[in-house]
């Protein structure tokens, strides 16, 4: 690791964002202090670090704060180019590949999904479900694509594809146990399901994807939270 | 086919962001008009997942997403005019405002133009607080990114014809909460590449009216 290289991470726990910077940060094998933010009480840091939408994740580095979770991935592989390996290829056309991925699993995975486990209605959870399993069906297409033959979206090794989607595999499992569905079905996205179990095998997975047994019972916990009351998880 | 080509729509705001970065780098293309009525095979076969414009082609490769079509005419081109900066926080802070761009303003744009009454109230209050954020965030700087024409400037310059629109359909005044955005818009309608670029405000107000129906 760099020297004088002083790495804090703002984050929360069961934040599928957060998992993502921690994944990228145990791939490149770089230490940080793990902040874990009161989300119903917000740190003075935290307010002052990302003031525009007071949300985690936010790395602050030797003091200066970076927001977004993709932004984030973006600046540790550019600061840190020569430790560990990247997470972007170096040709500009498969970069913008890479990030036209990203934001298919942000928009089109990503969103729906918390729809599915969050709408307020039966028809907005119904409507979140297909999405997302629309996307994983697409996904599974771009999976072929991209590994070339690898086991990842970002070829032989880890991409910035693997982390964005990495981030939230606690929350499909959890996801899965809550609603009995398999999301990453082995019968219908083959590529996918063995990316699965792929990934959670690499240390950086073991090191920064959440319990999904602790994650289930926060879930829960939320779930009943929210019956009983006007809740939002802020992140 | 040109090496270069532009699959794109004449009222666009994200196709016009493309064509400013191509001119600023004095890039040679194809621009080509797509009837978004009845999609050409080209752009079906180019944006299968979206099939949306703009879509850049290069040497028939096909690049989607108006940002990432950006940071992609940036990298590919990198010797002429950077569009984002060379520093990494630097870089990281213009991506974090052209998100805040796409995601904040196009957002607000959206609930303000399509809905009525208390929604539509909110979505002025929230355009309005958005404005003054970028508002603030410009400063007193000639461009987003300091003294340099870039990154953030594209993404949100093509959006500034739409003010007019907002203002007829809120009822307020950009100026009067933004004057800096106001005067930075006014900077870059300077530059060829954005003058040639944006559409006329009272044609992006037709437009909007033929669209959404009359305010």
């Amino acid at each position: 690791m760099a020297g004088g290289d002083d790495l804090k991470l703002l984050g929360a726990w069961p934040s599928p964002f957060v998992t993502r910077v921690k994944l990228a940060l145990a791939l490149k094998g770089l230490s940080y202090e793990d902040v874990e933010e009161d989300l119903y009480k917000k740190s003075e840091l935290l307010l002052k670090s990302n003031p525009v939408h007071k949300k985690i994740p936010v790395l602050i580095h030797n003091g200066a704060p970076v927001c977004e979770s993709m932004i984030i991935l973006q600046y540790i592989d550019e600061v840190f180019a020569s430790t560990g390996p990247s997470l972007l290829p170096a040709d500009p056309y498969e970069r913008a590949i890479a990030r036209f991925w990203v934001a298919y699993v942000d928009d089109k995975l990503v969103a729906p999904w918390r729809q599915w486990l969050r709408g307020k209605t039966e028809e907005e959870k119904s409507e979140g479900k297909k999405q997302a399993f629309a996307a994983v069906g697409v996904l599974e297409g771009a999976l072929r694509e991209c590994s070339k033959g690898g086991g990842f979206f970002g070829g032989d090794g880890v991409g910035l594809v693997d982390v964005a989607l990495g981030g939230v595999l606690s929350w499909m499992k959890v996801t899965e146990a809550l609603s009995g569905d398999k999301i990453f079905d082995a019968a219908k996205t083959p590529l996918l399901a063995a990316w699965v179990e792929r990934f959670i095998e690499l240390d950086a997975a073991k090191a920064a994807l959440p319990d999904v047994g602790r994650l289930l019972e926060f879930a829960k916990a939320r779930e009943a939270a929210a019956a009983a009351s006007k809740d939002e998880f802020n992140d | 086919m040109a090496d270069v080509m532009l699959l794109d729509f004449w009222a666009s705001p994200f196709g016009q962001r493309c064509r400013i970065a191509l001119a600023e780098k004095g890039v040679a293309y194809e621009y080509s008009e797509q009837n978004l009525e009845q999609k050409s095979e080209l752009l079906l076969r180019s944006n299968p997942v979206h099939k949306k414009i703009p879509v850049l082609l290069h040497g028939g490769r096909p690049v989607c997403e108006s940002l990432i079509i950006l940071t992609y005419i940036d990298e590919a081109w990198p010797e002429m005019m950077p569009l984002l900066p060379r520093d990494p926080y630097a870089r990281a802070q213009a991506r974090f405002w052209a998100n805040y761009i796409d995601n904040k303003i196009v957002d607000c744009q959206t609930r303000l133009l399509t809905t009525k009454g208390e929604a539509q109230e909110q979505a002025k209050k929230d355009m309005i607080g958005a404005l003054k954020t970028l508002d603030s965030e410009l400063g007193d700087k000639d461009y987003f990114g300091g003294q340099a024409f870039g990154f953030v400037d594209v993404a949100f310059v093509t959006l500034t014809p739409w003010f007019y629109t907002y203002e007829k359909y809120g009822d307020f005044s950009v100026e009067e909460h933004c004057p800096r955005i106001v005067a930075w818009a006014a900077r870059c309608r300077e530059r060829e590449s954005v003058a040639k670029a944006l559409t006329d405000p009272e044609k992006v107000y037709e437009i909007v009216q033929e669209e959404y129906g009359a305010n």
